[in-house]
């Protein structure tokens, strides 16, 4: 259910507005310093257990990496780069994945079911599972991979941002939990002030292309990364560069949807006006002897 | 009187009906699913869950009689010289003026136009639809090729609803025709008009 406290300001297959009389809420923000992070997965660990979330016990294939993806018990995992940045430079480039909380969310776009993905006016993208019917469309519209399905229930899971807690004013339980504070939240805007202190410090550090990954092809973000090498944001297990809603989803889901059901109603009545106009086709009875 | 030539056996007509009511129901949980405006739809099948599940389904039954009715039908189906000439004056047939028109077997070439459209379109749905089932084969596809089968599945369908469309108001429009599927027979007026060519081979005059 939609929080009380938590205002929406846009909802999946609906295309009437949402309840708008509030006041537009503060643009909230989480910001992922990777420069800082040591990998220790206390965020996954404190995930699973505000969440309630027990993703099965896997095997050791000889990564960090653990579990290997996200799943509809995990929504987040820590992903583990090995790169050799310039030669005989090896870095261990650390990105703790999971929603992105997009401005323009591609999963609410191609979702079908009225109410099952809403947009807070706090820019929390959320899913609501008692809504979805698990036809699995928000994994088309998501760039960045973030959905899945659950084989318990067939309906779709991720990262809530905590809406629950932050509803009620809390931090999400990562953002409490990390113990060298390389995820922090607050407004967005602070957190974009607080992203360029520390890209000013990366930059004293040699890491002249420090930069904050707030992707514009998808409105921007409303969980920020800071990259140590912002101009290769493929290095951090593929985090693509300038992501955006898929062109064909945009089609289906844009265009195609007035201008097909236009086709249907004009199909119909053409139907219905020819045979009021030209009249039906009938076989004269003198035709039979001819 | 009139006299009644039989055009559709008990087994034709009854595959064609599995199809059409397939297709209705395929048609009906498939826009529930393409547009918030159809979304109330739903309601006919249980609500939007029900709808995704059992859609899938609806459609393969759907294909697997449509093969059988295009294995039935194909061959009266091939497109030959008087198919052009008919379609040349089709502004005449659209409004009436029959006069003069090349005799034509058993289908015209509007028949044998969604004949072949629907050849095309129901493949195609079924392999779009394979993609994108959820939970059972989708996760087998990249997400890339979902994406492409969700908009080649909504285009196909779109092309296929608007074929039936015409099919049926055609139906109700050329008087006489739908008891070749309702009784399996049309009245020798019917066929010397509309299908002189068939007429002759059936009777023989």
């Amino acid at each position: 259910m939609a929080l009380q406290s938590l205002d929406i300001t846009a909802r999946s297959a609906t295309t009437t507005p949402s309840p708008s009389a509030r006041g537009e809420a503060v643009k909230l923000a989480k910001l992922i310093d990777i420069s800082k992070c040591i990998g220790c997965k206390a965020c996954q660990v404190a995930c699973m257990q505000w969440n309630d979330l027990r993703d099965e016990v896997g095997s050791n294939v000889g990564v960090y990496d653990n579990p290997m993806d996200l799943t509809d018990q995990s929504w987040t995992v820590m992903r583990f780069s090995e790169v050799e940045v310039e030669q005989g430079r090896l870095e261990w480039l650390i990105r703790k994945d999971g929603c992105m909380h997009c401005a323009d969310p591609g999963c609410l776009k191609a979702c079908p079911a009225p109410g099952a993905i809403v947009q807070y006016s706090n820019g929390i993208v959320d899913f609501h599972e008692e809504n979805c019917i698990g036809c699995g469309y928000c994994l088309t519209g998501c760039p960045f991979n973030i959905p899945r399905i659950s084989k318990k229930d067939n309906k779709a899971y991720k990262c809530t941002l905590c809406s629950d807690r932050v509803a009620v004013g809390m931090e999400p339980a990562c953002v409490k939990t990390c113990p060298t504070g390389a995820i922090v939240f607050g407004s967005k805007i602070d957190m974009i002030h607080h992203a360029e202190g520390r890209i000013e410090d990366l930059k004293e550090r040699g890491y002249s292309q420090a930069a904050l990954y707030d992707p514009p092809g998808v409105g921007g973000t409303h969980v920020m990364y800071v990259l140590q090498h912002g101009d290769k944001p493929e290095l951090y297990a593929n985090l693509p560069k300038d992501p955006s809603i898929s062109p064909l989803v945009g089609l289906w889901k844009g265009i195609a949807k007035p201008l097909m059901n236009l086709g249907v109603g004009l199909a119909v009545f053409a139907g219905f006006f020819h045979f009021v106009t030209a009249g039906p086709k009938e076989v004269e009875d003198e035709e039979e002897e001819s | 009187m009139s006299v009644f030539i039989q055009r559709y056996t008990a087994r034709e007509r009854s595959n064609h009906w599995v199809v059409a009511i397939a297709f209705v129901l395929a048609a009906l949980s498939g826009l529930a699913l393409f547009h918030p405006a159809f979304f109330f739809l739903a309601s006919l099948f249980g609500g939007g869950t029900w709808t995704r599940i059992l859609h899938p389904f609806i459609g393969v039954v759907m294909t697997l009689f449509f093969i059988a009715m295009a294995v039935r039908f194909w061959r009266f189906n091939r497109f030959t010289p008087a198919d052009r000439q008919w379609m040349k004056r089709i502004g005449d047939v659209v409004c009436n003026r029959d006069q003069g028109l090349p005799e034509l077997g058993k289908y015209n070439a509007g028949q044998k136009y969604l004949f072949w459209m629907m050849v095309v379109s129901i493949p195609l749905l079924l392999l779009s639809g394979i993609v994108i089932w959820q939970p059972w084969f989708a996760p087998y596809f990249p997400i890339g090729l979902l994406r492409l089968a969700v908009v080649i599945h909504a285009l196909a369908a779109w092309v296929m609803i608007l074929g039936i469309i015409v099919h049926i108001y055609a139906a109700i429009w050329v008087k006489g025709t739908i008891r070749a599927m309702t009784r399996g027979t049309v009245s020798e007026a019917w066929a010397k008009h509309h299908h002189r060519a068939w007429y002759r081979e059936m009777t023989g005059k």
